[in-house]
């Protein structure tokens, strides 16, 4: 292998040269020739009829090219949303119409009814302020709820109700599930929130269409983590322009957690507008736009009961969770409370009987969709507090407790569909209780309480579903995509490699780790391979980065279409040492005889492939290029064991997180630099989740914390330094790298670690506190402590 | 931002000037609170008279009787650094906002935005210190005139602020978790006189003193002299961020552990 860059190797991020000297290419630093700007006119309501909107005045203001309203999109379609899921009864889901601009009616604070296209980004908002809306305010639909009462106002006068689906998994094991619980020795029942939050990447989105009459191509650079998925979206369903017409871009992209997925209204928009007008047309979102146009997360309020039996085996889960799907559904806003969530239910643990009930709802709210988890980490919150719940009400440990009731043979088929191929829970645990130092726990909560403070543990385990996702699976669950990836391997003259792959780095470092696998499987230095990503123009069909999928899914493909570089360079070289191809081994970047000293070099056998004179023409083509595309056997399974010890102050209630540790297993490791990175980014916004963040709205669907003076952002000083340990590994069974997917599981396990931890600390001081629903600030956790 | 002019006066006298002619002026110090406020288009005046030129309002001295002399346009990171005379007021300073609102902000700009949650008002008020303006000395208790209101003038400019420099002082600030302005904030300054205690973030008639806390502390200077003294939650800020009652009680304890920290 490469001596110091292969797998395994902790190679610093290449990428982080441009990035940390301001040399990065994001999209709001492209800027073409001729190009006008655009600013949104939003709702500053949540929910109204749109009787008229008078652009007249404001057409008349400097600068101003062109005012677009719903009407101009009455021939193009709608945002489309890329799940269907079926109901509990068989039936589709409800799905409302999303206008690219709002038609008839506004449905939340933002919701755009009109765009001005304007020489400069002041005139675009100068004339915004001019147009007159007349908008009849209704009544807003918030509560969850109580959106599904009878005679409730609705968000969508074509639907039938607020209610998107009821969906019931697996209705089979209903039956079987009630009974297990009415059976049940003890049987511990938690209500609990998971509170909505805002993703905010760094970099807010930016979209810029452009056209070129000449040839009729369009091409949108855009802030996404998916260019395929979205010239796929935008040009068959909103557009309809073909493939081969229309370029989506995604430079360096600042951050994503699951928001730069979807296929926005802005991006639609940028594009048509500059085919109307002719002349690239630029968005730039700014932070307070952001607030309330990207699409935010989580928003599940759940009811679970977890049934015991005398020996405190875990004998059924129920759940009750409604889903807030916000206003409209975003791309794949359906199924991250259903496939993403209730697949999830089994946890580590082997309940025999799992039921799952969720009821998605529409509100006047922004769109809720898939952040950082997405699902997962709903379902791990879910289960590991009603079992810290339970083992306090049953006065057993914690940890013994999750032990007990661990997954220990693989593979392992959950009641809940999916079957994890690999893991052991056990090991994880024990190198927690050793990296976390749980004997020494006892001390340090004395030491605490000498200087007046509450110290508590708390334990959370997790497993999580990634390397999303077999295609043919979810096609029956209602995926209107395939979930494969792609890459292109092309080897030039000279030896040098690109490697175009389908998958999208927006902090993920793929261009240091991806080289650092063709570098082991060719023996070649890892500077010798780049990565090309994020453009359509250049790189295969590929499904893009979420779900801790990139590795695992566009990974494999890498490695195949390398395997297949690696056939076809052999029977080169063999024809160059007079040998059998069958006879040639690769090492060390040398084609090798083997048994013999006779061999070429790798460089010379890509030159012969470009310039074939002493070549086995008739049986080998000329060039070194090859790609695959990768479909998933199954799901990876990540999993882990967390713990974290806090500090309360009993005057104030404010927390602090004191350690944290994190055992995870992730399969094999490419770079674990990288991989730290990624669980330290994940603890951080977990932490967010746990202690600050949750975004707000009023009884009137006006948004509270639309700014960061409201919505708390974890900073550097919110968390502690981590413990961080992936040495247990059992690699993924169906992927040629054994690897599982890492970018999630912070997010995923540590939020009830920590709620799990500030509940031990309060009944350490006798507080009969059992929850308390995130963010545990500091009047909350004060408040709890009132009694 | 709406478009607007910029003067950028080097003298008081032609800021004090600039403001009084025809054209709708708004003064802007190190613009922390009017930059945003900008940016959000909630304000649109035709001109802006910066102070950011006027040196003759920057920096900090003794005076003869001892106090502590703040010009108006010192930086929150001058003053931490500066002001090491009356190291609870450095230190006050030293943690408002991050590095970069420390650099620009000034504490003339904060006092006359008077933010219910900003921290300068508390100190100034618990000091007892004098306000001085182009045109006049203002006491502290005189100042202060609810949310965002002063007894500034239109025009007025201050151009220093007299600290009389307690013999014991503290300021304990419990942050807002997002903005990290004060939650509560308590400032509590022991002279020989008596004790003072002013309170910032809390009431919803912005920055007051807690009188019956200076009263019990004015015999015996300790936490525990405090104790069975609270304030109502009636009339306290309740948002997102804590109900009037939790600000009621952050003060008592935000009172003690100033009190103990003095």
């Amino acid at each position: 292998m490469p001596a110091d860059g292969g797998i395994g190797a902790a190679t610093p991020r290449r990428e982080d040269v441009r990035f940390l000297t301001g040399a990065g290419n994001y999209t709001d630093d492209i800027n073409l020739k001729g190009q006008a700007y655009v600013h949104f006119l939003r709702s500053d309501v949540a929910h109204g009829t749109l009787n008229n909107v008078d652009t007249a005045s404001a057409e008349e203001m400097p600068g101003v090219i062109r005012i677009f309203t719903g009407e101009d999109f009455a021939d193009v379609g709608g945002i489309p949303c890329g799940w269907q899921v079926t109901d509990k009864h068989g039936e589709p889901m409800q799905e409302p119409a999303h206008p690219v601009l709002a038609r008839g009616k506004v449905c939340h604070v933002g919701d755009p009814i009109a765009a001005v296209v304007a020489e400069t980004y002041e005139q675009a908002r100068d004339a915004a302020e001019a147009i007159e809306v007349d908008i009849d305010d209704l009544p807003a639909v918030m509560d969850m709820k109580a959106a599904l009462a009878d005679g409730a106002t609705k968000v969508h006068d074509d639907l039938s109700s607020n209610l998107c689906y009821d969906w019931g998994f697996i209705e089979d094991n209903k039956a079987a599930v009630g009974e297990a619980i009415a059976n049940a020795a003890h049987v511990t029942t938690l209500e609990l929130v998971n509170q909505r939050l805002v993703a905010n990447p760094m970099e807010p989105r930016v979209a810029v269409g452009d056209y070129h009459r000449a040839n009729d191509e369009s091409t949108l650079y855009t802030t996404s983590q998916n260019p395929h998925v979205i010239r796929l979206l935008m040009g068959a369903f909103v557009l309809g322009i073909p493939e081969h017409k229309l370029r989506v871009v995604a430079p360096d992209v600042g951050g994503g957690f699951g928001s730069k997925i979807y296929h926005y209204a802005e991006e639609a928009f940028c594009t048509f507008a500059a085919r109307a007008l002719n002349r690239p047309v630029k968005w730039t979102s700014s932070r307070s736009e952001a607030f309330i146009s990207d699409a935010q997360g989580r928003d599940h309020v759940t009811k679970i009961e977890l049934a015991l039996d005398a020996d405190n085996n875990f004998t059924a889960i129920r759940t009750e969770t409604y889903a807030n799907m916000g206003a409209y559904l975003s791309t794949f806003a359906p199924c991250v409370p259903t496939y993403l969530h209730g697949t999830l239910m089994a946890g580590n643990y082997k309940t025999p009987n799992i039921y799952v009930n969720v009821k998605a709802v529409f509100t006047n709210t922004v769109p809720v969709d898939a952040y950082r988890g997405a699902g997962r980490p709903e379902a791990t919150y879910q289960i590991e507090r009603v079992i810290d719940k339970a083992a306090r009400e049953l006065g057993v440990d914690p940890i013994a407790l999750r032990r007990q009731n661990f997954i220990t043979e693989f593979p392992y088929a959950t009641p809940v569909a999916v079957e994890y191929d690999t893991g052991d829970y056990t090991a994880t645990m024990d190198k927690l209780e050793e990296i976390a130092d749980v004997a020494g726990f006892a001390a340090r909560r004395a030491e605490s309480e000498a200087r007046g403070k509450l110290r508590g543990f708390g334990v959370n385990c997790y497993i999580e579903a990634c390397g999303i996702a077999p295609s043919a699976l979810v096609g029956a669950l209602g995926a209107r995509a395939g979930l494969y990836d792609a890459a292109t391997v092309r080897v030039n003259a000279t030896g040098s490699i690109s490697v175009m792959v389908g998958a999208h780095s927006h902090g993920q470092g793929h261009e240091t780790s991806f080289p650092q696998v063709v570098a082991e499987m060719l023996g070649i230095d890892p500077s010798m391979i780049d990565i090309v990503h994020g453009d359509t123009a250049r790189i295969p069909f590929g499904m893009g980065t979420y779900g801790s999928r990139s590795l695992a899914v566009c990974g494999s493909a890498m490695v195949r279409a390398t395997e297949k570089i690696i056939a076809k360079a052999k029977k080169i070289a063999a024809h160059m040492l007079e040998a059998s191809d069958a006879d040639i081994e690769l090492k060390d970047g040398q084609f090798t005889v083997a048994g013999t000293d006779k061999s070429v070099a790798w460089g010379d056998v890509t030159l012969a492939a470009y310039v074939p004179h002493n070549y086995p023409i008739e049986d080998v083509e000329p060039g070194l290029e090859e790609t695959a595309f990768y479909d998933p056997a199954n799901f990876t399974y990540p999993a882990g064991a967390y713990a974290c010890e806090v500090e309360v102050d009993p005057e104030t209630g404010k927390v602090t997180i004191e350690r944290f540790a994190a055992a995870d297993d992730f399969g094999n490791i490419i770079n674990p630099m990288i991989v730290d990175g990624q669980v330290h980014g994940g603890l951080g916004q977990g932490i967010g989740q746990a202690l600050l963040e949750s975004c707000a709205y009023d009884e009137s669907g006006q948004l509270l914390t639309g700014s960061y003076m409201d919505y708390a952002m974890p900073r550097a000083d919110d968390v502690p330094f981590y413990a961080v340990d992936h040495s247990c590994q059992t690699p993924c069974t169906h992927n040629p790298l054994g690897v599982k997917g890492c970018g999630e599981a912070g997010a995923i396990g540590s939020p009830p670690t920590v709620v799990n931890a500030v509940v031990d600390a309060l009944q350490s001081a006798g507080h009969n506190v059992t929850h308390i629903d995130m963010p545990l600030s500091p009047s909350r956790v004060w408040q709890a402590m009132q009694g | 931002m709406y478009a607007f002019d910029i003067e950028r006066p080097t003298r008081l006298t032609d800021a004090v000037k600039l403001l009084s002619d025809a054209t709708d002026s708004q003064l802007i110090a190190g613009g922390q609170t009017l930059i945003p406020t900008l940016k959000q288009r909630l304000a649109m005046p035709e001109r802006l008279v910066s102070l950011g030129a006027v040196d003759e309002i920057k920096g900090i001295c003794t005076g003869d009787d001892g106090a502590l002399c703040i010009g108006g346009g010192t930086t929150h990171a001058d003053v931490a650094a500066g002001a090491g005379a009356y190291p609870a007021l450095a230190g006050l300073a030293a943690n408002i906002g991050d590095p970069a609102v420390r650099n620009r902000g000034t504490i003339g700009g904060s006092l006359a935005n008077n933010d219910p949650s900003a921290c300068y008002p508390s100190a100034v008020l618990a000091s007892g210190a004098t306000v001085v303006t182009n045109a006049r000395q203002i006491a502290a208790d005189d100042f202060f005139d609810g949310l965002f209101a002063t007894n500034l003038e239109e025009g007025e400019i201050i151009t220093e602020v007299r600290f009389p420099v307690p013999d014991a002082a503290a300021y304990m600030k419990f942050e807002q978790p997002a903005s990290r302005f004060a939650l509560v904030g308590v400032f509590v300054a022991r002279f020989s006189g008596g004790v003072r205690i002013a309170v910032t973030g809390a009431s919803e008639e912005g920055v007051f003193r807690w009188s019956e806390a200076e009263a019990a502390l004015a015999g015996n200077f300790s936490a525990g002299a405090l104790d069975g003294l609270s304030l109502s939650g009636d009339g306290m800020i309740s948002d997102l961020h804590g109900s009037g009652d939790y600000r009621a009680h952050l003060i008592s304890v935000m009172t003690r552990r100033a009190v103990a920290a003095a």
